[in-house]
C-alpha cells in the first residue's frame, strides 16, 4: 500500500515543498485546523504529516491524540520564520512521559 | 486495615501462594522488559534530538534562500514555476518490532532517482536561489524522514514504557503485598484452628478418662 507525505504550514514556507512532490497545503493558523483535520479523514492515506511549529502549537492537543497511532507521524517543523522549541518539546515531554518525571528539568 | 475477603482455608492457601509465584516472576519478567525498552528509547531520543538539530539547521538555511528567491522573483512566477512538481515521493510503511512494540520504518520511492533532476523548472527564468533552495530543501528532507521515523518510533515506545511501569508498580506495591497479606492471614488463621483442636481434644479426653475412671480433672 502507497501512503503519501503531506506539509501543511504558511504558504512561503511549504512551498518550497511542492517542488520536491510532496503533497502541500498551505493553511492560515485559522484555517489549520480545518485542513489538518481534513487530512484526517483520509487518516491511512498519509505516513507522515509535517507541520510548521506555530501551526503544531494550536492543534497540540489534536496532534496528542495521535501520538500512539502507528500512522499518521505528526511531526512539527520550523517554519520559515524559525524554530520555536516546539518540536523539541515534544521531545521532553516522550521523555518525562517514559521516565515518569522531566530528567532535563535540572538542565533547563 | 482493608478487610481481607479470602476463605482461610488449604486450598485458598495454596492457591494464593501459586499466583504469588507467578506475580513474582511477571514482576521480574516486566522490569527487565522496562529496562530495556528504556535503554532503546534513549538510545532513540538522543538519534532523535541529532535529527532534529540537522534539520532545523537544514530547513533555516532552504527557507532563507526560499525567501532570497521570493525576493528577486514575482509571486506569480514563483508559485508557477513550482506548480508541476516533477518529482514525486511516495511512501510504504514497514512494521518493525521492538520489544513487542509495533513502530513504523519508511521505504520512500520517489519518482526521479538523479539529484540534479529535481528542478520542475526551467533556468531562463528563475533566480538561482531557487535553485539553491530546493536542492536544500531536497537535502534535508532525507533527514525529516529519519526524523519522522524517530520521532513515531520515541512516541510509541514512550507509551509503552509508561504502561510497563504501571504494570510494574502495581504488581510491586499493590499485587505482591496484598498476597502475602492473604497468606499471612490465612497461615494464622489455620493455625489458631489447629491450636483450637488441640485443645478441644485435651478437654474431651479429660471428659472421657473422668467418666471411665471416676478421675477428677
Amino acid at each position: 500500500m502507497d501512503y503519501k507525505i503531506a506539509v501543511i504550514g504558511d504558504r512561503e514556507s511549504v512551498l518550497g515543498f511542492q517542488a520536491l512532490g510532496l503533497e502541500v497545503y498551505p493553511a492560515s493558523r485559522e484555517e489549520a485546523r480545518r485542513v489538518f483535520l481534513g487530512l484526517l479523514e483520509k487518516k491511512e492515506r498519509y505516513a507522515v504529516i509535517y507541520i510548521t511549529e506555530e501551526l503544531a502549537e494550536g492543534l497540540a492537543a489534536e496532534i496528542d491524540e495521535l501520538k500512539d497511532e502507528l500512522i499518521p507521524a505528526v511531526i512539527p517543523v520550523p517554519s520559515k520564520s524559525g524554530r520555536t522549541g516546539f518540536g523539541m518539546s515534544a521531545l521532553t515531554k516522550a521523555v518525562e512521559r517514559a521516565v515518569g518525571a522531566n530528567i532535563f528539568e535540572s538542565e533547563g | 486495615m482493608a478487610a481481607i475477603s479470602v476463605k482461610p482455608t488449604r486450598m485458598e492457601l495454596n492457591k494464593t501462594k501459586a499466583r504469588l509465584k507467578t506475580a513474582r516472576r511477571g514482576h521480574k519478567l516486566l522490569k527487565d522488559k522496562r529496562d530495556e525498552l528504556m535503554r532503546q528509547f534513549l538510545q532513540i531520543v538522543k538519534e532523535n534530538k541529532r535529527l532534529r538539530v540537522e534539520v532545523e539547521a537544514g530547513l533555516a538555511e532552504a527557507m532563507a534562500a526560499m525567501s532570497e528567491a521570493s525576493r528577486l522573483m514575482s509571486p506569480e512566477l514563483l508559485e508557477q514555476s513550482l506548480l508541476y512538481p516533477k518529482q514525486g515521493v511516495e511512501a510504504d510503511i514497514r512494521v518493525k518490532n521492538i520489544m513487542s512494540v509495533n513502530v513504523p520504518e519508511y521505504i520512500f520511492r520517489t519518482k526521479t532517482d538523479a539529484a540534479e533532476d529535481i528542478f520542475p523548472y526551467g533556468y531562463a527564468m528563475t533566480s538561482g536561489e531557487l535553485d539553491d533552495a530546493i536542492s536544500g530543501l531536497s537535502k534535508v528532507f532525507r533527514d525529516m524522514l529519519e526524523l519522522a521515523r524517530a520521532e513515531k518510533t520515541m512516541q510509541l515506545l514512550a507509551a509503552e514504557i509508561e504502561k510497563t511501569r504501571r504494570r510494574v508498580n502495581a504488581l510491586e506495591y499493590v499485587m505482591i503485598p496484598e498476597m502475602e497479606k492473604s497468606i499471612k492471614y490465612i497461615t494464622m488463621k489455620l493455625e489458631e484452628n489447629e491450636r483450637g483442636n488441640i485443645t478441644r481434644l485435651m478437654k474431651v479426653k479429660d471428659a472421657i478418662l473422668a467418666e471411665a475412671h471416676g478421675f477428677e480433672p
